[in-house]
């Protein structure tokens, strides 16, 4: 097993390198001209403006020697300084955001992790106990019931679901609004007495002990929270289901029926604990559909994080914001599945072995 | 693990002697695989169902004229009429001022009541017609899914059995591309890339089609690639290689035959997903200009209504139903495609 490991641990930055080529190629797709003007702030584009933008960036250099410069950073003509290098942390200049991309990352990156955080709680217990009963219930209501939410889940476009919520509990129920705070909450927010520990509201909320604002930004993220994970819920649910179902028809479960334990004990200490070992290995994908998701519900809930920035800047061509979120869901997406495999081959001696 | 040592559903009913006639039948002209495939199809209430949707989407997306007839005869029948362009959507029932469709089909009067057209289910800001949208929506969607379904397979079934086939490093090079491409969401990568191209390709459905393809590819080549790994060392195959058989031939003749089954499981989910993923695109405001019969691209019209979303409830219903049941039908037929080819699953229900 440690060989696996050391090969993937040797295989993951060739996959980094990988990553970042295509990142790059993508961008490569727009001529010099067309990305010059990502450079040049204010208007009108001179032909003059233009050019110089493309020599003090060799935009015009080949994709090796741009690629590099992109890395690293490039030596400015005119000052003699060092610009961009994404290994720098220089990720450029946002052009939606009107800020530098890491300073954007840093402020909007909170707000998403805590949204996806919050997410998981339903999509790990909802997800995995009626998946459970479903399959020690088989074919009956409940399992039926089961399948038809799943079914119904991974069919409904994160956009129209989210829109629809909208619908019902805030437009027409006024519950649940949008957006992170109430006025008068946000307001304060902005103010001197609130202080901004890690930007995600209900921890700072707590720490500044405000909890009629803890509880406001929970009552924000109800809609938000339910739109996000009710698409992963419903493949945990799938998978819980068929993972129980395969676990049920194994001879140990028999043969521990066969010594007289009762159903309980077969199911707590035999079944479940073999059935849950691939629903672990789904985290990646739970992963990757929490960040295809965010990008719809932060735009629709109008919530301030990555994924509306990533939206917003797709919509108007705010390359250097696209590049920076591509690379962190990538590096992020990387990183969890190589967990995953390891974790994987840790937990199951089957595949240790094999 | 044989279905007789199975404590909990007993094995499979014997079949009796006319359902024997049936398959046998079926079995000749297709071959047993492929008649096990279409009797678990058309015998499972839930696949039945999932058919029936795709197959009222094709009526309708055939039916387009005569259900919604474009104004004129020239019209280009991807734009959705406008009438006007005013800012406010209209609700159902308004009354169609200009370019309302050129005729009155046999059907609209006796079952609207109307003499002349309305906008059966609204208009969204702009005063595009909701119901002219979701009809031809349909073509839409179909023509989406053919193409980018088609394409990512082909590739990924070229690159996939590639790599199967020859192994060593040309398996290793291949496998590490793929994983490459994997390492974005699969929507996250489609944005960008299709962000990307439309200032280059101008707004068409070309764009988003194209970005989904490139990220879409990789789930058929690591599908294939096991599949062509597994076959590839029976002795059918090694027997038509000893008689001389060139690669290819083995590839199209012997080995993918017998791996295409699990690929046509993810074909039938994708035909769906990859349409949620266009519409999700479009509703973003990526692909497609405005006024494209296209669902998400009707839906994103609600983006300037959050607020009011009650009293525009028609822009999201229509083409958010249409999508869903779209999305169900394909679903519910690769669920149950999924179900029939697991080994795990044979004379289980």
């Amino acid at each position: 097993m440690t060989a696996y490991i050391i090969r993937r641990l040797l295989i993951l930055p060739l996959i980094m390198v990988g990553v970042s080529m295509l990142i790059f190629a993508m961008m490569q797709i727009l001529g010099p001209v067309e990305r010059s003007a990502l450079y040049i702030r204010d208007f009108p584009k001179t032909q003059g403006q233009i050019d110089a933008v493309i020599r003090r960036y060799g935009l015009d250099d080949p994709f090796f020697k741009q690629y590099w410069s992109w890395l690293v950073g490039r030596e400015d003509p005119e000052t003699g300084n060092t610009i961009g290098g994404i290994l720098r942390g220089d990720l450029g200049f946002s052009r939606t955001g009107r800020e530098p991309v890491i300073d954007l990352l840093k402020r909007r990156l909170p707000i998403t992790i805590e949204l996806a955080l919050v997410s998981m709680v339903p999509i790990i217990t909802i997800g995995v106990w009626l998946g459970m009963q479903a399959a020690l219930h088989h074919n009956k209501p409940i399992d039926q019931f089961a399948r038809i939410f799943a079914i119904l889940g991974y069919s409904f476009p994160t956009f129209v679901f989210g829109l629809l919520v909208l619908l019902i509990f805030y437009a027409k129920l006024g519950w649940f609004p949008p957006g992170r705070l109430s006025t008068q909450f946000a307001l304060e927010v902005g103010r001197g007495g609130f202080t901004n520990y890690t930007n995600m509201l209900t921890i700072d909320s707590i720490m500044n002990r405000r909890f009629d604002i803890f509880l406001d930004a929970l009552r924000h993220m109800v809609l938000p929270v339910i739109t996000l994970s009710y698409l992963s819920w419903a493949l945990l649910l799938k998978v819980t289901r068929s993972s129980m179902l395969e676990a049920l028809r194994q001879d140990y479960v028999t043969t521990a029926r066969a010594k007289g334990l009762s159903e309980r004990v077969v199911t707590n200490r035999h079944v479940r604990k073999n059935a849950l070992i691939p629903v672990a290995t789904i985290a990646g994908t739970t992963v990757a559909s929490l960040l295809n998701g965010v990008v719809i519900t932060e735009t629709i809930f109008n919530i301030p994080g990555l994924g509306s920035a990533a939206a917003a800047a797709a919509l108007s061509l705010d390359v250097m914001t696209m590049l920076a979120y591509a690379l962190f869901t990538a590096v992020l997406f990387v990183s969890v599945n190589l967990l995953v495999d390891i974790m994987y081959a840790v937990l199951d001696p089957r595949v240790r072995l094999g | 693990m044989t279905a007789s040592t199975n404590p909990i559903s007993p094995v499979a009913i014997p079949l009796d002697d006319q359902n024997l006639e049936e398959q046998r039948w079926l079995e000749r002209l297709v071959g047993p695989e492929w008649a096990r495939l279409i009797k678990g199809v058309l015998t499972n209430p839930l696949s039945i169902s999932g058919l029936v949707i795709i197959l009222g989407f094709i009526l309708v997306a055939t039916f387009a004229p005569v259900l919604a007839p474009p104004p004129d005869a020239n019209w280009d029948t991807t734009l959705i009429p406008r009438d006007g362009f005013g800012p406010e959507p209209k609700p159902p029932g308004a009354a169609w001022r200009k370019s309302a469709p050129g005729t009155i089909p046999f059907w609209y009067t006796p079952l609207t009541g109307h003499e002349e057209w309305v906008h059966l289910w609204g208009t969204t800001s702009g005063q595009y017609d909701i119901y002219y949208g979701v009809i031809w929506g349909s073509r839409t969607a179909l023509t989406i899914g053919g193409i980018v379904v088609l394409s990512s397979a082909l590739i990924g079934i070229i690159i996939g059995a590639t790599a199967g086939f020859y192994g060593g490093w040309v398996d290793e090079i291949l496998m590490r591309v793929v994983e490459i491409f994997i390492a974005f969401p699969f929507l996250v990568g489609a944005l960008i890339l299709a962000s990307i191209l439309v200032p280059i390709m101008g707004r068409s459905i070309w764009p988003a089609s194209i970005a989904l393809i490139v990220f879409g590819w990789t789930g058929y080549a690591r599908l294939l690639r096991g599949d062509i790994l597994a076959t590839k060392e029976r002795d059918y195959v090694q027997a038509a290689r000893a008689a001389g058989a060139t690669d290819l031939h083995l590839i199209v003749r012997h080995i993918l035959p017998n791996a295409i089954f699990p690929t046509l499981v993810v074909l039938s989910l994708d035909m769906g997903a990859i349409v949620l993923s266009f519409a999700a695109l479009s509703f973003l405001g990526i692909g497609v200009q405005e006024g494209y019969t296209d669902w998400g691209q009707i839906v994103s019209f609600a983006r300037s209504f959050i607020l009011s979303l009650d009293q525009y409830w028609y822009i999201i219903v229509y083409p958010g139903m249409a999508l869903l049941l779209y999305g169900l039908g394909w679903n519910l037929v690769g669920d149950a495609l999924r179900d029939i080819l697991d080994p795990k699953m044979r004379g289980k229900r």
